[in-house]
Order: C-alpha cells, then sequence, then structure tokens
C-alpha cells in the first residue's frame, strides 16, 4: 500500500513538559489506525501537530511524499488533510445548511464570491446528500444548538469530508455521546469513510469501539509510541495493559462477527 | 438577475420616499437625507459586527469621505457631486486598505479601542489643522450633479435623490453580500475561526476584504452628509459619533440590510424631539431608549419583524 502520512522524530514541548516525544509512525494510504492512550498521553498533542494546529519542536511530518511541517490548517487541508474536534467546532448560531454551504463553497475555492449566494443549488443537493448519509437530514433547517451531541460529532465529521480530504484525522468522535449512539454513529461515520476510501486515524477512549472499527493501534503512553500494530497484538501487550488498558480488559467481538 | 423580494421592497420604498419628498418640508427632507447618510455608516459598523468586530472608530471613514468631499471641492475645483463621493471611497479605501493589515490582526476590545484610536489621532490632526479651520472645519463649495444645478431651494432635495440612488445601490449589493460565500464566511469567523481556517478559508483575508468595503460604504455616508449640510469639522472623527454609529447598529441589529436605515431615522428623530422637548436630558432619553432595546429587542428593532414572521409560520 502507499504511504500516505509519515511522521520521524516527532516531538513538543511546552517548556519543561514534554508533550510529545520521537514519534515515528508511518501510515499507508486507507488504512483505518486507532490511536489509545490515557489522559495526557499525547494523543491529541500528535494530532495537533500533524494537522497543523501546533508546530512540533522537533522531527519532520510527511503527507504524501512532501513535508508538511510547518504548514497551517488551510494548506494541510487544500493537500487533502482534514480533521474533526473532539468538541465540534461548528458555528453554533448558523443553520446546518449553511454550516454545510461555507464549507462546500470553500472546498470549490469560491470562498471569497460576493454577489452569489452561499446556498446554489448544487450545494444544496450536495449538502443535503451528506446530511442524508450522516443521517441527520432532520436537522437541516435548524440552528446548530438545535442539536444534540451526537448530531454534532456527525455534522463536524461532514464537514471534514466535504473539502475532499484523503485522510481523516478524528479526535475522539465518541466522547460525550451516549453508549447506545456510540455504534450507530461510528458505524455511520464508517460506512461514509469507505465510501469516499479514505485514509483515518481516530483517537478514541473506549477500546470496543477501537477493536470494533480498526485494524491497526497505535498505543500513547507519556507523549510516546508504546506500542503499533494490529490490534490484538497491541492489546495483548503487557505494558499497553498496565498503561493504557487496565490488566483486565476482555476483547469483544469485531465488527461483522456480530 | 432575478430580484429578491427584499430587494423589490427597497426599491419600493426609495420610489416612495422619492416622491413624498417632492411634497415634504425642507427640514424633513434634510433630516431625511442625514438619517439616510448615517445608515450607510452604520451599514458598515453592521458589515464588522456580523463578523464579530465592533468599532468605535467607524468616525474615521465617515470623516474621510466628508474632508474629500470639502478638499476636492477646494483645492482641486471639482463640483460634480458624484465625482466628490467617489473621491472619498478612493481615498478612503486606500487609507483602510492599510490600515485593514493591522486591524484585521485585533479582536474584541483591541480591534475596538485601535479603530477608536485611528479615529482620534485624525481628529487630533484635523484640530491641529488651522488650514483647515481647526475645530470649525470649513464650508464645502456648491455642487452640481450631472451637469445640472440645483438652484434656490433645490439643493436639499437633489441630495436626498443622490442619497437614495447611492444608498439604494449600496443596500441591494448588501442584500446579496450578506448572503454570499464572503458575507456567511464573516459569520462563520464570528461563530468559530478555527473551523474557518480548517475548511480552508483564509479568515485575515475575509476580513480584511469586509473591513475595506465597510469603510468605503462608510465614507459615503460621510460625503453625503458633507454635500447635506454644506459643511465639515473635525467632530465628524470623533469618538463619541463613533459611539452613535455603534448605538444605532445595537437598535437596528445586524440581522437585516434595513435595519440600519429605520434605526437611523428612528435615532435622528428621537434625537431632534428629544432636543426640543429635553434640551438638558436628551442624551438621558437616547439611554433609556437603548437600555430599553438591550432588554426587551437584543436582537435590535428588526427583530421585531421576525418574531412577527415566525409567529406566523
Amino acid at each position: 500500500m502507499t504511504e500516505i502520512l509519515r511522521t520521524e522524530g516527532l516531538s513538543r514541548y511546552f517548556g519543561a513538559v514534554t508533550a510529545a516525544e520521537d514519534i515515528n509512525v508511518t501510515i499507508s494510504e486507507g488504512e483505518i489506525v486507532g490511536v489509545i492512550g490515557a489522559n495526557g498521553a499525547g494523543k491529541t498533542t500528535f494530532i495537533n501537530m500533524v494537522t497543523g494546529y501546533l508546530p512540533p519542536s522537533q522531527g519532520t511530518i510527511a503527507f504524501d511524499g512532501s513535508p508538511i511541517k510547518g504548514m497551517g490548517p488551510r494548506k494541510l487541508m487544500r493537500k487533502g488533510l482534514a480533521r474533526s474536534f473532539q468538541i465540534p467546532q461548528l458555528f453554533l448560531e448558523l443553520p446546518v445548511i449553511d454550516n454545510l454551504a461555507i464549507a462546500l463553497s470553500a472546498a470549490e475555492h469560491r470562498q471569497f464570491q460576493m454577489i452569489r449566494p452561499v446556498r446554489t443549488p448544487e450545494r444544496i443537493k450536495a449538502a443535503d446528500e451528506i446530511l442524508e448519509q450522516m443521517n441527520i437530514n432532520h436537522y437541516r433547517d435548524e440552528m446548530v444548538t438545535a442539536m444534540p451531541q451526537g448530531a454534532r460529532k456527525l455534522l463536524d465529521i461532514a464537514i471534514a469530508m466535504l473539502g475532499n480530504p484523503r485522510m481523516l484525522l478524528l479526535d475522539e468522535p465518541t466522547s460525550g455521546v451516549s453508549m447506545e449512539e456510540k455504534y450507530t454513529l461510528m458505524d455511520t461515520v464508517m460506512e461514509a469513510v469507505r465510501q469516499r476510501g479514505l485514509t483515518v486515524l481516530f483517537v478514541e477512549h473506549d477500546m470496543e469501539i477501537v477493536q470494533r472499527y480498526v485494524s491497526r493501534i497505535l498505543a500513547f503512553a507519556s507523549g510516546e509510541v508504546i506500542k503499533d500494530g494490529p490490534v490484538d497484538e497491541v492489546l495483548a501487550d503487557a505494558k499497553v495493559q498496565e498503561l493504557v488498558t487496565g490488566k483486565h480488559h476482555r476483547t469483544p467481538e469485531k465488527e461483522g462477527d456480530a | 438577475m432575478k430580484l429578491e423580494r427584499t430587494e423589490l421592497s427597497l426599491i419600493g420604498v426609495a420610489i416612495a420616499i422619492a416622491i413624498l419628498a417632492q411634497f415634504s418640508p425642507n427640514w424633513l427632507v434634510f433630516t431625511l437625507t442625514l438619517a439616510i447618510s448615517t445608515a450607510l455608516v452604520v451599514m458598515g459598523v453592521v458589515m464588522l459586527m456580523r463578523a464579530g468586530l465592533v468599532s468605535f472608530g467607524q468616525g474615521l471613514f465617515y470623516c474621510l469621505g466628508g474632508y474629500a468631499v470639502g478638499l476636492g471641492g477646494r483645492f482641486l475645483g471639482i463640483t460634480d457631486a458624484l465625482v466628490l463621493v467617489g473621491l472619498g471611497v478612493v481615498v478612503t479605501t486606500v487609507v483602510a486598505m492599510i490600515l485593514g493589515l493591522l486591524m484585521t490582526r485585533y479582536r474584541e476590545i483591541f480591534f475596538a479601542m485601535l479603530s477608536l484610536a485611528f479615529s482620534m489621532i485624525l481628529y487630533g490632526i484635523l484640530v491641529k489643522s488651522h488650514g483647515l479651520g481647526s475645530t470649525d472645519g470649513f464650508g464645502v463649495v456648491d455642487w452640481t450633479l450631472l451637469g445640472f444645478t440645483p438652484g434656490d431651494g433645490q439643493a436639499t432635495t437633489t441630495a436626498l435623490m443622490l442619497a437614495l440612488v447611492l444608498a439604494l445601490a449600496i443596500a441591494l449589493f448588501l442584500n446579496r453580500y450578506f448572503k454570499s460565500s464572503i458575507g456567511l464566511a464573516c459569520e462563520a469567523i464570528r461563530e468559530n475561526e478555527v473551523r474557518v481556517e480548517y475548511m480552508g478559508i483564509s479568515h485575515r483575508k475575509v476580513l480584511y476584504i469586509n473591513y475595506v468595503l465597510a469603510a468605503a460604504v462608510g465614507s459615503v455616508g460621510g460625503s453625503m452628509t458633507a454635500l447635506a449640510a454644506g459643511h465639515v469639522d473635525p467632530t465628524m472623527a470623533y469618538w463619541t459619533i463613533s459611539g452613535e454609529f455603534v448605538f444605532i447598529a445595537i437598535l437596528g441589529g445586524t440581522g437585516h440590510v434595513a435595519a440600519p436605515f429605520i434605526a437611523a431615522l428612528i435615532f435622528t428623530l428621537v434625537r431632534t424631539y428629544a432636543v426640543e422637548l429635553a434640551p438638558n436630558a436628551w442624551q438621558m432619553i437616547l439611554g433609556i431608549v437603548l437600555l430599553l432595546i438591550i432588554l426587551f429587542l437584543p436582537k435590535g428593532i428588526w427583530s421585531l419583524f421576525t418574531r412577527k414572521k415566525g409567529a406566523a409560520s
């Protein structure tokens, strides 16, 4: 498989505090990779560095073969690297349809148009399609403030996907979502991801979710990747059990086995 | 291009005002011209507010528009009102393009204070410029409009007609602008700059374009005030004038392109009658009006119309 993301010696320090240290990761196109770790393990710092939110203190990042270190979110988005957030970053006082229409106009490089309305028939059609795919079409004309947390997460991910990315980084897509909704939400997201053939890296605390949807895990502890490999291998690792999952972690059924 | 209902309404109201003005007393025509001119500057404040920025220095562009008209007539010998207004727009746009590079780096109180500082710098320069009449300012030359020289008693009505045409053109443009990609991007920036950047939109560029446009629109208001009043003075850049623009913007709300016009008219009338009825307490009356608006209509007078629409649907 073609390599899409590579980080070498990636580190981030906040004064004397080490948030991430010597992270060496290679992700291939089409992979679905889970990032696990306790709070403060460096997962979000890693995502933030890769997506240009936080400049690394050391190391290199390459996306699709070209260096991207130092690039801001805008340039990275144009290169095909998109992300969602642990707390959905949305335009709360705007209708859902406008949240999507703005994203679509930006994806078309038409964000500076002054006369043509942002809600063109083509954009409305595209917005309706993704709303339907994410099962949140009933919120179409509502303000984002009227949406529950799970729907907001889906809208946040939908917006990220509208930029036609090749790789999607999801920061805790199920946090703040009820147990009953988690699987429905992830099924919806993964179906959309599969249809677009995206590479996905997602941070998650829920091991059952991780096991169900990913083929590979990066386990973080104290800012370092302590284990990188197939799901069963990583979860069976003694150090991962001690520092991340807990020793009595059980192994539920994988997606498709149920 | 098909006209929307709002646009047809704006055109209808402008025609109605133009017809009524023919039968109205001079003082009312003059008051209307000032209200429309003020509304144009307020429109600039509203454009910034929609992007989450509050300017306490929009008087800078109002004053630049006014002084461009005054100086263009006095030193360049220009008498055509449209050319003078155009001169004001050019000068203001150039100044805004320079200031915008700095201003769009700031938000919240820092933006507000910096905008106030720039307008007060212009005020200070004008007050110290004895050649420009210092605190007294100076008179604007008798102007013409496309070769027509308004006779005695015609200048006020002609100024209103010109203000109406310019305000209508600007309102029609802004009605589209607010619903366009960049117009919505401004609102998106107010809501969440992080997401805007992750969509691939440069928030700085959007704010810069919006800032320069708001300044240009404000300068038209200043130019029209100068043409109607026949006089310019440094108080146009004074911070209390900028404060009035913010006051009117809050009064009207940012929800619709017509809101600043309604609010400016109400403000001008309330002030006129408040000064007449209570010469020593008119500011208090205005203050009470604003307090009531903030308490009962936090989204401005325009929210009365949207509430009605919401209730009907």
